[in-house]
């Protein structure tokens, strides 16, 4: 494979319910912070795949796209895994992009690595971080064992280097006024043809909590207990205008429905500016969620917490007296 | 019509012993001493979809692997669940694969040990976590593949299924043969009873070296895979850690003036 030949950095655009979706955005951002870092100055382009798009270039172009990839057709209207898939992989051949970033979404998580081996290239999944390294080789951050452990990888003889990423980890740049170079792009999609039947698309009624905006998050692990313990989270995170992000215990147990807040690995990265932890051990893949929090205090009875060692501030002690206080204080 | 159905697991370390997981900084190697390993969770998800589907519609649920021989154990305990066969694809040939390789690895052992009608892996693994081989191992197979199911039904020679997307899920309906992986809420895997566990010595295992797959040396392994490794670290979030301590009132006092020289706007 000439690698030379590769050129440009490209990010799948994903839509829902007639937005872009933040991930992407947060992935335009990031694009546009390692074209800085390339010396031949690649450009940026949004592939936006579904139906009826021209509505969202001009948001695109001020998010840092140079150019910006329609692929319209009814047959996009909805989402298949197959026709997505082929669509961005045949984007890649024509284009030639030497990098590829898909936000790792439930829909991008899928799109990405099909792509990718269609292409049979290299995809790294979940990166947290990514880089150029001082000759040029671009460099994809990946955690493993929730996160304990972070590793590079790199993707040196095959393109496009394709990489995916969670919402809250990127940042989103603003560029006023740019506009984009748009162009509709119409390749010849087979995917897996009737095989695969649309029946129906559900959407989902449950008001969405967003953590990306969040000033304040208070969160609970497995010691808050009981439901009521989780009411009382709640009452304190509406008090100190905030949200409440949860563990993965919490949403075991029942005491939230709102899957869409677990912080960690297998969740969201947030990035407020305060974090108070309730009842939390501190295990790699939910603190992995919180590196860049501003301030993170947190209250555990077990002197000995991992999410100790992460915080700013540690209260060794009850969490629901602190919590009991802080609500009649405010 | 019984359904012939493949489940692919991989045996991980247990997550509730990540703590113990340390570099060496001289091997730059992965200490995972002491760490008893376990078949990933929602692998067990997978096989449970499998065993509900053949109690339903007769058939037989074998399974594969990438492992190390010692996942044998791991394997005994599948069988134990209920599963029917299970082969170990263990050679040093093979390690260090990325998904790229791996699915690649997976699909020939499919392929060489019959034909299936479904294809079941779990969404992802709780060590790597890419969720990446379903969709890479339905590409080689070239056959539909679909990921993030949460529910599953079979008639008439096809599957409906549904599959979470981040604004809710989407129903499909899927011709076989085909893949799907599954999520925690799909089902609640059974645990292996006494009879399963004395059943499972004499169910049959079959290890294969990387000789017994029609493999392409330049397809497996580190060596095949198209992405690679660099450094590895833990990564350091440490910070300063400072002890409030007194009453709640007072500790509660501290917290809010400290969350006011944030500068959010509270209460």
């Amino acid at each position: 494979m000439d690698i030379s030949a590769y050129k440009g950095i490209h990010v799948f655009c994903e839509t829902s319910k007639g937005k872009i979706i933040e991930n992407s955005l947060e992935l335009l951002g990031e694009a546009t912070v390692l074209k800085s870092k390339l010396s031949h100055n690649p450009e940026v382009t949004a592939v936006v795949i579904g139906h009826q798009l021209d509505q969202y270039t001009d948001l695109l172009g001020e998010h840092g796209a140079d150019r910006i990839i329609l692929i319209d057709d009814a047959k996009y209207a909805q989402y298949r895994p197959d026709f997505y898939a082929e669509a961005l992989a045949e984007t890649c051949k024509e284009y030639k992009p030497e990098i590829v970033l898909v936000g790792a979404t439930l829909k991008g998580e899928e799109i990405g690595p099909t792509a990718a081996k269609i292409l049979d290239t290299g995809m790294a999944a979940h990166c947290v971080e990514l880089n150029i390294r001082e000759d040029g080789q671009f460099v994809q951050v990946v955690p493993a064992f929730g996160g304990k452990v972070l590793g590079d990888i790199l993707c040196p003889n095959y393109r496009p280097q394709m990489a995916s990423m969670k919402a809250g980890l990127a940042t989103k740049q603003q560029f006023s006024g740019q506009k984009a170079v748009v162009e509709a792009f119409s390749p010849d999609i087979k995917g897996f043809g009737d095989k695969i039947e649309v029946l129906e698309v559900i959407e989902e009624v449950k008001e969405k909590v967003s953590l990306g905006g969040a000033e304040l998050v208070v969160t609970g692990g497995f010691g808050i207990g009981t439901q009521d313990g989780w009411q009382k989270l709640e009452v304190l995170a509406s008090k100190l205008n905030g949200v409440t992000g949860c563990t993965r215990p919490a949403l075991d147990e029942g005491w939230t429905e709102h899957e869409e807040t677990m912080i960690g690995t297998s969740g969201v990265a947030i990035k407020p500016k305060v974090y108070l932890g309730f009842g939390i051990s501190g295990a790699a893949h939910h603190t992995c969620g919180i590196k860049t929090a501003g301030l993170i205090i947190s209250v555990n009875r077990d002197a000995n917490a991992p999410i100790f060692d992460v915080s700013d501030y540690k209260v060794v002690g009850d969490w629901e007296a602190i919590v009991d206080a802080l609500i009649e204080a405010l | 019509m019984s359904l012939s159905i493949a489940v692919c697991v991989k045996p991980v370390p247990d997550s509730d012993h990540y703590d113990k997981i340390t570099i060496d900084p001289k091997t730059k190697r992965v200490n995972r001493d002491g760490i008893p390993t376990i078949i990933n969770t929602m692998d067990k998800n997978a096989i449970e979809a499998a065993l509900k589907l053949k109690e339903l519609h007769g058939g037989k649920v074998t399974v594969f692997t990438m492992a190390p021989d010692s996942a044998v154990e791991n394997l005994r305990r599948v069988l134990a669940m209920g599963v029917d066969e299970a082969f170990l694809c263990s050679d040093r040939a093979l390690g260090g694969a990325d998904t790229w390789a791996t699915s690649y690895t997976l699909y020939k052992a499919i392929e060489k040990t019959g034909e299936y009608d479904i294809i079941l892996l779990g969404n992802e693994t709780e060590d790597g976590g890419t969720a990446q081989v379903p969709s890479q191992l339905g590409e080689w197979m070239a056959i539909p593949h679909m990921t993030n199911i949460i529910n599953m039904t079979y008639d008439e020679g096809k599957v409906t299924v549904e599959r979470k997307t981040d604004d809710g899920s989407i129903r499909y309906r899927v011709a076989l043969p085909a893949v799907f992986s599954v999520v925690r809420e799909t089902n609640e895997p059974r645990i292996p009873n006494v009879m399963g566990i004395l059943k499972a010595k004499n169910k049959p295992l079959t290890i294969f070296r990387a000789d017994d797959l029609d493999l392409d040396p330049a397809y497996i392994g580190l060596k095949g895979s198209p992405t690679q490794p660099g450094d590895i670290f833990s990564p350091d979030m440490s910070r300063k850690s400072e002890l409030i301590s007194g009453e709640p009132d007072a500790v509660a006092q501290k917290i809010i003036a400290e969350i006011k020289k944030t500068g959010v706007i509270i209460g």
